[in-house]
């Protein structure tokens, strides 16, 4: 662990805390836009669907692990995003525009969905996501005239800058672009008196509202930003797919998309490309492991879904900050390492705070 | 005659909606848990009925009665391993944890059972009575009388026995009813074999009508739904719910474009949580500041 002395307030909110996190993050930054001249088009093409999810799961850690409202619906705003974005470009928008477009429209559906449901919170709130997600996804098989219903809708082709999206090293550049942007946007927009409040509303909502914090206003802004992230997530996820069909977003992919953020580890942004890799290469890891068991355990049927769901429950009852957490504390271990002490990540006893009036 | 042909139809789909939904109420007032792999808990206990009655070849009542028996250590077990741990965690993250806990079971359930759908054996299957032009299966009728009866051993149960005072105790005030030497520990492990036992009851009753596979507990969202719109917490509330959500699906099937009937118990949860965020039968206030 590396302590600063700050000398400067401007350094409590710098992007970058000392100078080893900048050459990392630069060299990271290096890998991972020279990656294509290395990997060929299948592992970029997982690549992108790996930074796809990341941009995803921003909306729902800004919603669950900043806010700390929970949604089991998210699968809807990625599903308005990717529609909205198909249905911009059959019109003829050019490709900024309509990602643009879809996002603005996903963050206003999300608001919208905010406005009534602010009054819920925990439980209520993430069954009412749900409902909501049910709801869309009926919308989507009725509404045939703009989502071509059961039979689903082809995403046209696109091109931006140049470059043609259906090349895997195009997209995956545009993935990675959109991803960084996101990222910053996120970083920055948490360091704000806006992020901060989000964090003081999740921490105590009483506390937050005698500091000032209007609560309505600002969870409909988390939950508006959160759906405007998912919407340009699904957005992408459309060329990604290239054919949209309602089947595609269901609620597994909504508790996928919050294992995500469950297992990446709640309440940071690295959380969130952690759980990005880790869904996107689980399905692989699963499909190696498939060859290696007897047939008859590798065709259960749900058995996929059944060892997401074995996942989630070992890291919600051993390592409940996630896969970011556990990074840390081993970063520790290294960094302080003939002296560290097992007791200084012990987890405290903590009691539930009631939320009934006895 | 048709509508009180749906009648009948939605008061015995109601009925099971009611009986997940009471399993839903009882956990969340006793341990402030919200389990959402209570319709897992139901395909499960289904499964086992039918491995006993169907595979085994017992008579149904004893295959019944054992079936109940074995999801009441199921219910117990899983409390011990899962759920003891989790307190005092937040409430958003025993939520993910049930939810991982159905996609679980299905996967158990595939793995021992086979994913194609099966019929329990019942005496009762497929007679029906004829009340001039209407028509009544035995099933239903065997649903909704069968859901009173459970709801009077209930009563009863939370009315007069020791057991059931100490878990009303339990459930309206952990510190207090430790204090007054009830072991709210086990208190919180005998919910769960009873809303197991639920469960179990109301698999039994539904598998001779819609048939047994590993997703049949995803109707325990609309059970869901019942429980909310009843007032999360209240017993009867359960039942009222799930007879509401049952009988608003039958109509919108008849009455309403194509879809509806899908929807209907979400809307009405919409609705509620949106009109009357508190249901039907509130019992419990929040904290206000």
């Amino acid at each position: 662990m590396r302590f600063i002395r700050k000398t400067r307030y401007a350094q409590d909110i710098a992007l970058f805390r000392h100078n080893g996190q900048r050459f990392w993050y630069a060299l990271l930054g290096v890998l991972v836009v020279a990656a294509p001249l290395a990997l060929d088009d299948f592992y970029l093409g997982e690549m992108a669907q790996v930074y796809i999810y990341a941009i995803a799961g921003i909306g729902l850690m800004i919603l669950v692990g900043y806010t700390g409202l929970v949604s089991l619906g998210h699968a809807a705003f990625l599903a308005i995003g990717a529609y909205a974005q198909a249905w911009l470009l059959t019109r003829g928008w050019p490709f900024p525009l309509a990602l643009g477009g879809a996002a603005l429209l996903t963050a206003a559906t999300g608001a919208a969905v905010a406005l009534p449901v602010m009054r819920m919170t925990g439980i209520y709130l993430a069954v009412a996501t749900l409902a909501f997600a049910v709801i869309v996804e009926q919308v989507i098989v009725h509404w045939a005239s703009v989502t071509g219903g059961f039979s689903g809708m082809l995403v046209p082709g696109a091109d931006f800058a140049g470059m043609d999206l259906a090349s895997p090293r195009a997209f995956y550049w545009l993935c990675l672009g959109v991803l960084a942007a996101a990222l910053l946007l996120a970083a920055n927009l948490l360091r704000s008196p806006s992020g901060r409040a989000l964090v003081a509303v999740r921490d105590s909502e009483v506390s937050a509202a005698s500091m000032g914090i209007h609560l309505i206003r600002t969870k409909t802004l988390a939950f508006g930003l959160s759906a405007g992230f998912t919407g340009l997530g699904g957005a992408l996820f459309a060329h990604k797919i290239g054919y949209l069909a309602p089947d595609a977003f269901t609620l597994q992919l909504s508790i996928m998309l919050l294992l995500m953020v469950v297992v990446g580890g709640l309440g940071s942004l690295h959380g969130v490309v952690f759980g990005a890799v880790f869904i996107g290469l689980l399905p692989q890891g699963l499909a190696l492991l498939r060859d290696t068991v007897p047939p008859a355990v590798a065709q259960i049927p749900g058995l996929e879904p059944g060892v997401f769901g074995a996942i989630l429950v070992l890291v919600l009852i051993y390592e409940p900050q996630g896969m970011y957490g556990r990074w840390c504390k081993i970063r520790a271990y290294f960094s302080e390492f003939p002296l560290y002490r097992r007791a200084t990540y012990k987890r405290q006893k903590r009691y539930l705070r009631t939320e009934r009036l006895q | 005659m048709d509508v009180l042909q749906l009648l009948i139809s939605g008061i015995s789909q109601g009925c099971v909606y009611g009986l997940i939904a009471l399993g839903f109420v009882l956990i969340y007032k006793a341990t402030e848990m919200v389990n959402f792999a209570q319709g897992e808990m139901m395909m499960l206990g289904a499964f086992v009925a039918i491995t006993f009655i169907n595979v085994l070849g017992w008579p149904f009542l004893p295959g019944v009665l054992a079936a109940l028996a074995v999801m009441a250590v199921v219910g117990m077990v899983l409390e011990r391993l899962l759920l003891r741990p989790m307190i005092g965690e937040p409430h958003f993250a025993v939520l993910m944890l049930t939810i991982g806990l159905g996609f679980i079971l299905r996967a158990v359930a595939g793995a021992i059972w086979g994913g194609s759908p099966r019929a329990l054996d019942s005496p009762y299957a497929g007679k029906v009575w004829q009340f001039g032009e209407l028509v009544v299966g035995a099933e239903s009728v065997f649903i909704v009388a069968g859901t009173a009866l459970l709801c009077l051993g209930l009563y009863l149960f939370f009315r007069f026995s020791r057991l059931g005072i100490a878990m009303q105790a339990a459930s309206q005030n952990q510190l207090a009813a430790y204090y007054v030497g009830i072991p709210v520990k086990r208190i919180y492990a005998l919910v769960w074999a009873l809303s197991a036992v639920i469960a179990t009851c109301a698999g039994v009753l539904t598998a001779p009508v819609s048939l047994v596979d590993p997703l049949m507990g995803l109707i325990g969202i609309k059970a869901f739904a019942a429980a909310i719109v009843g007032g999360f917490g209240s017993l009867p509330g359960a039942i009222i719910g799930g007879l509401v959500v049952g009988l608003a699906e039958q109509f919108a099937g008849l009455y309403l474009p194509p879809g509806f009937a899908d929807m209907s118990a979400y809307v009405i949860l919409l609705v509620m949580l949106v009109v009357r965020p508190q249901g039907l039968f509130a019992s419990m206030q929040h904290k206000k500041v």
